[in-house]
């Protein structure tokens, strides 16, 4: 089995004469969450048609569970489910009936469809209202139809684009929480977001687009300590001992001590240092008062990167 | 390049969904009382005009479809308005209304192809007309058995089954042009206009047109050229082509559709009918292009359809 389930090389989309996708190539490893993020009309629902199948490919080369999307759509559609940007359903049809036509699109045998569509409408907690129309349902209850959809279907790789956009903070955490659920079932998943901090906490990997191209890809904090020279920050707060900033920078994965503040430090770090930097600060008899530690976010480093390079010139990171 | 498995996967279940759709939808509801109730009018008229008039009349039953009573039209006259409009209210958002509720990019990430759901689509449409209009038909020939009392012959049966058939075929025709519209424009209203407009261009305009291209674009001294050109040129038209076969079914003492030769009168006594093979044969051209513009219609939307982005 491949270690990979989804794989790009080169991969492009031209519309006349704009380059829409510009030779981009990622990997997606089974059983992550691979964040595709950018502003809008950076090219990442482009990018996902190519993967399913849905738009021509330009150039370039795309596996997606070992099967060109190009040659053999029905066996990648098979073992992917993909939710679109605001999806849509039969709005005259209730919500158990929409999921029957398409478990019967799918070809789910007759006996298993009550019970897949019962599940899955539980798991996503739309049971009381699987026979209510469509048409009453509001974003967020369409948004988890569709993840109920590709529950039932029952999927090596889920694609979402854009699953938060348009919901609530509060229905977005639920939704996000609901797709962490489908990683530990095993699932690959795949989402594209335009809110770079919303989906950071969720993703293992982020590619970050720009006007067509992967600027960035890599764990969070490889980003951050690529772009922003230290991944993490912890925030130390103590009553002033001697040489402390001295001694807090001397910790190794320590980058930088800033000093913001009297008694107030601030360090750059590869890994979370907020033990050693406890001891440091006992030892140097000083007295803590405060240990901090901050994830950076992916906002700040796709602005700084962009400030550090000027357009024109990004260039693969990872 | 081979595409993998089978383009029809998923048909029958795209045929059974739309069908149930168009079936229970208030649109066709409408439509079709629309339909029985001006049908049932005209063939009511034509009864009472037929028992007045035509006491021994070998087709009499024929005649309740073409008989028109002032200030009714006939039966097929009404058929050959009311069908193109049930055909056009059941295709013009059928691709463009999955865009714009955002269905489409969702049923066509299932492993089917494109070519399933326009096909589906369109089966589903011909279907439910196809249950319309033969529901009509026996409506009709009941009535008629009712009465006129006679029951009708087997040939004249034979010859109403083939103008159902027909009827089908033209309704096709409209479907077909109408989906093409609904791939090619976003908005079901524009869909909707365009198609009527058009419609009404081609049953109405252009066979008034076509005599007055005939003599700009063809020598004004050869008359018979002159009457075959603004034929052919009226025959581009479905409507024409729906009418003109009618004609030779449902009237079997049509001898022939274009203009009349010298050579095909010898021998023939004026009024004498047709067997009905001769009858089809007459109007098979005809028959012929209905089928064949449905055809041309509906490869015409699948190939607009096929290059269509999905996204909304
Ligand atoms: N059919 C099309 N023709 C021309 N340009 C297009 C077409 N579809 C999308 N684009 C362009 O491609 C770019 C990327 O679009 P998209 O992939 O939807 O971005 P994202 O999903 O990241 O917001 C946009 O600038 C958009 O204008
Ligand atoms: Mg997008």
């Amino acid at each position: 089995m491949n270690k990979y389930v989804i794989e790009a090389s080169g991969l492009t989309k031209r519309y006349g004469t704009s380059t829409v996708v510009d030779h981009i190539s990622f990997d997606v490893a089974s059983g992550e969450i691979f964040g595709v993020l950018g502003p809008n009309g950076a090219g990442k629902t482009t990018t996902i048609l190519m993967l399913l199948g849905l738009c021509d490919i330009s150039e370039g080369k795309v596996r997606v569970l070992d099967h060109d999307p190009v040659r053999e759509p029905l066996a990648v559609k098979r073992r992917v489910g993909y939710l679109p940007d605001s999806v849509g359903f039969y709005d005259h049809l209730s919500a158990a009936d929409n999921l029957h036509y398409t478990a019967r699109l799918i070809g789910i045998a007759l006996g298993e469809r009550e019970k897949r569509i019962e599940a899955a409408l539980a798991r996503v907690r739309l049971e009381d209202v699987a026979d209510k129309r469509v048409a009453t349902f509001s974003r967020g209850m369409r948004q988890r139809l569709g993840l109920a959809e590709i529950i039932m279907k029952d999927v090596q790789v889920a694609i979402l684009d854009e699953p938060t956009n348009g919901l609530d903070p509060q229905a977005s955490v639920e939704f996000l929480e609901l797709i962490r659920s489908l990683k530990s079932a095993g699932v690959t998943i795949l989402l594209s977001s335009h809110l770079l901090d919303r989906v950071q906490n969720v993703c293992d990997r982020v590619a970050l687009f720009n006007a067509g191209k992967i600027a960035l890809m890599g764990t969070v904090a490889e980003l951050g300590s690529q772009v922003l020279g230290g991944g993490f920050a912890v925030e130390v707060e103590a009553e002033q001992g001697p040489h402390l900033a001295l001694r807090l920078g001397a910790i190794p994965g320590v980058r930088g001590v800033e000093e913001p503040a009297e008694g107030h430090f601030r360090l750059l770090c590869d890994r979370d240092v907020r033990p050693e930097a406890a001891a440091e600060v006992v030892a140097a008899g000083a007295r803590l008062k405060r240990l901090a530690f901050d994830q950076p976010s992916l906002e700040t480093i796709y602005t700084r990167y962009f400030q550090s390079v000027k357009p024109g010139e990004a260039r693969h990171a990872a | 390049m081979r595409r993998e498995g089978s383009p029809w996967r998923g048909l029958g279940v795209v045929v059974l969904k739309e069908l149930s759709d168009h079936l229970t939808s208030a649109r066709m509801r409408v439509l079709e009382w629309l339909v029985v109730l001006t049908a049932l009018a005209a063939v009511y008229a034509a009864i009472t005009q037929v028992r007045n008039v035509t006491a021994e009349d070998p087709f009499l039953f024929l005649r309740l479809f073409t008989t028109s009573r002032d200030p009714l039209p006939s039966f097929v006259s009404f058929l050959g308005f009311l069908v193109p409009l049930m055909a056009i209210g059941l295709g013009f958002d059928a691709v463009n209304g999955e865009h714009n509720h955002r269905t489409l990019s969702r049923i066509l990430s299932q492993p089917i192809y494109r070519d399933a759901l326009l096909f589906g689509k369109f089966l589903a449409g011909l279907a439910t007309l196809s249950i319309s209009l033969i529901a009509l038909w026996l409506l009709v020939i009941g009535l008629g058995l009712i009465m006129l009392g006679v029951p009708p012959g087997g040939e004249e049966m034979a010859r109403a089954m083939i103008f159902l058939l027909v009827t089908i075929a033209y309704a096709g025709v409209w479907l077909a042009l109408a989906m093409l519209f609904s791939v090619v424009f976003r908005s079901p209203a524009t869909a909707a206009l365009v198609t009527l407009g058009l419609w009404l261009f081609l049953t109405v305009i252009w066979p008034a047109l076509a005599p007055g291209i005939a003599e700009a674009f063809l020598p004004a001294d050869n008359q018979a050229l002159l009457v075959t050109g603004a034929q052919m040129l009226a025959r581009l038209s479905p409507s024409t082509l729906f009418g003109e076969t009618v004609l030779a079914l449902l009237d079997p003492s049509t001898r022939t559709l274009g203009p009349v030769y010298l050579s095909q009168l010898q021998g023939a006594v004026m009024g004498a009918p047709l067997p009905l093979g001769e009858s089809v044969l007459i109007a098979w051209p005809q028959i012929v292009g209905l089928v064949a513009a449905t055809i041309i219609l509906f490869v015409a939307g699948y190939v607009a359809f096929q290059r269509q982005e999905v996204r909304a």
